[in-house]
């Protein structure tokens, strides 16, 4: 079984409890032992970085010296803003103009230890072959929209997976549970997320775009594999909704939660019920030929007023 | 917002300021040839008073006050779209990173609400050792004198069960509070002057 050091993250914790859950589910499905690391604390995430760059290395370092302290080389995170810190906190550490200072504050250096997100464990540590060959409850039939994000795969020399502007390794899992995954044209938009509060108008105009663009290739969910694209897109569709004058009503599960749902686990069990905009849609089974004719196109009837609407939306009308 | 005035540039030209930005980001920002290709990448660009082409540009010719006073430094969300896309191979998300903390440094935030926003997520981090993202919401409300910002998604969080109403603590706080009062005695002094934060109506945590 491989250990892997499990960094959560804040909002694994409130808003993205079911990331959490579908998450160590999947893994243990796969026999990777995740080490929740003790006692962690936060990364400090933007507003740390913006204060001192230092600071933020020291919070995200303090906890890879945890990890280190218990035996794991590789530390894993499902959220891309804190796999920024955790990296960040590396290169700080790997400096040698602020590597004592780092040690100072950290109290060790955290040289030698690998960290990913959980879209690269998954990916290459599991695969996608392993998951087709896992699958017990195909999702065929189901149009799933990949969406990485802006910071999943970015600044290539930083993250080091996957591609930074045409990202695949999430389509390849979406296409090995059976699910089709379209190409995306806006994998690594920003969706806003950052500005959810602070400037709501932001979210509507950005996170407006991209669910369009989901709904005009016929996607009936938009797969995330990042609590805040997460939160920003389900939790906040409504108020995209009112921003964009649409009526947009797109699920947005994880990606663990897709993962899951193929691997015949139970639904609830992967916390499918704490998503804000109802997944029923994708529970349908569509394995057998004559429901594929009751396919839907997408959950989506176009607003009246939804801007720059391609000849009233008809493409994406319920067939 | 006042405009620079281009035609007297270099009376306003700090070369100080040039060199500071190049040694905290580590970015040789005179290597920008001004393609746009960062300002067409940015989603954000609609929201700027200056695009990012022009920050650099402006940052070329040291101009301190109108760089670190604009909207745009503190609206760029650090997607990282203009870094993968600069055929210089300039990551423009850093030197727009370092120039939010000069910023904050010296004070001259021009967004006050994203900065206290930041203030109170840095102030339960130091408190808890976690955000308490149910607390930071009513405390930023009440400090930018905006009361209801998002509360028409509390009933749904709360039927989901997702709002927690007490913060979870860490045990080993008073580590995380010694990180913030190391790092913030000496964050002058690393830049080899030592100039204490003015003080001001702007807060720190």
């Amino acid at each position: 079984m491989k250990r892997v050091a499990y960094y959560k993250g804040c909002s694994l914790e409130g808003l993205a409890v079911e990331y959490d859950r579908s998450t160590r589910i999947v893994c243990e499905a796969f026999g990777i032992e995740l080490v929740e690391i003790p006692d962690w604390n936060c990364c400090g995430s933007t507003p740390a970085h913006s204060y001192d760059p230092l600071l933020s290395a020291a919070l995200a370092g303090r906890n890879l010296a945890i990890a280190a302290d218990n035996g794991c080389d590789m530390v894993m995170t499902p959220c891309p803003g804190c796999l920024k810190s955790l990296k960040g906190a590396q290169e700080t550490c790997e400096d040698p103009q602020q590597r004592k200072a780092f040690v100072d504050l950290v109290g060790k250096d955290v040289d030698g230890l690998k960290t990913v997100s959980l879209l690269q464990l998954l990916y290459e540590e599991v695969g996608a072959e392993a998951l087709q060959k896992a699958v017990q409850r195909p999702l065929t039939g189901h149009v799933l929209i990949p969406y990485y994000g802006c910071l999943l795969t970015r600044p290539a020399q930083k993250a080091r997976f996957d591609d930074p502007e045409n990202p695949i390794s999430m389509d390849r899992l979406i296409e090995a549970t059976g699910a089709t995954a379209p190409d995306f044209p806006y994998k690594t938009e920003c969706c806003g997320a950052t500005y959810g509060v602070t400037r709501n108008d932001f979210v509507g105009r950005l996170g407006g775009r991209i669910l369009d663009m989901a709904a005009r290739l016929g996607g009936e969910a938009i797969v995330v594999a990042c609590p805040l694209c997460q939160q920003n897109l389900d939790m906040r569709q409504k108020q995209i909704n009112k921003y964009y004058k649409s009526a947009f009503n797109l699920p947005v599960p994880y990606i663990s939660q897709i993962i899951g749902l193929a691997l015949g686990i139970d639904p609830k069990v992967l916390g499918l019920n704490k998503l804000c905009v109802s997944p029923r849609v994708l529970l349908e089974d569509r394995t057998q030929p004559d429901q594929e004719a009751q396919r839907v196109g997408a959950a989506v009837k176009p607003g009246p007023n939804q801007p720059g609407g391609i000849a009233g939306g008809e493409s994406i009308q319920p067939s | 917002m006042e405009r620079t005035n281009t035609l007297s540039i270099q009376q306003s030209r700090d070369n100080d300021f040039i060199r500071e930005v190049e040694e905290a980001s580590g970015q040789t920002v005179s290597k920008c040839y001004q393609c746009g290709n960062c300002m067409a990448s940015c989603v954000y660009t609609f929201a700027y008073d200056y695009p990012v082409t022009q920050i650099m540009r402006l940052t070329q010719l040291g101009q301190r006050d109108t760089v670190l006073g604009s909207s745009s430094i503190w609206l760029c969300a650090n997607c990282q779209a203009c870094t993968t896309r600069c055929p210089q191979n300039i990551d423009v998300a850093q030197v727009m990173e370092t120039l939010r903390v000069m910023s904050r440094k010296a004070n001259t935030v021009s967004q006050r609400d994203i900065r206290v926003f930041y203030d109170e997520f840095l102030r339960s981090v130091k408190t808890f050792g976690r955000v308490f993202e149910t607390g930071l919401l009513p405390v930023y409300n009440l400090r930018t004198k905006r009361p209801f910002t998002d509360f028409d998604l509390a009933p749904r969080l709360m039927w989901k069960g997702k709002l927690s109403f007490l913060p979870a603590r860490i045990k080993k706080r008073k580590k995380i509070a010694q990180i913030f009062e190391v790092i913030k005695r000496d964050r002058f002094s690393k830049d080899g002057k030592a100039r204490p934060e003015p003080l001001s109506s702007q807060t720190d945590i």
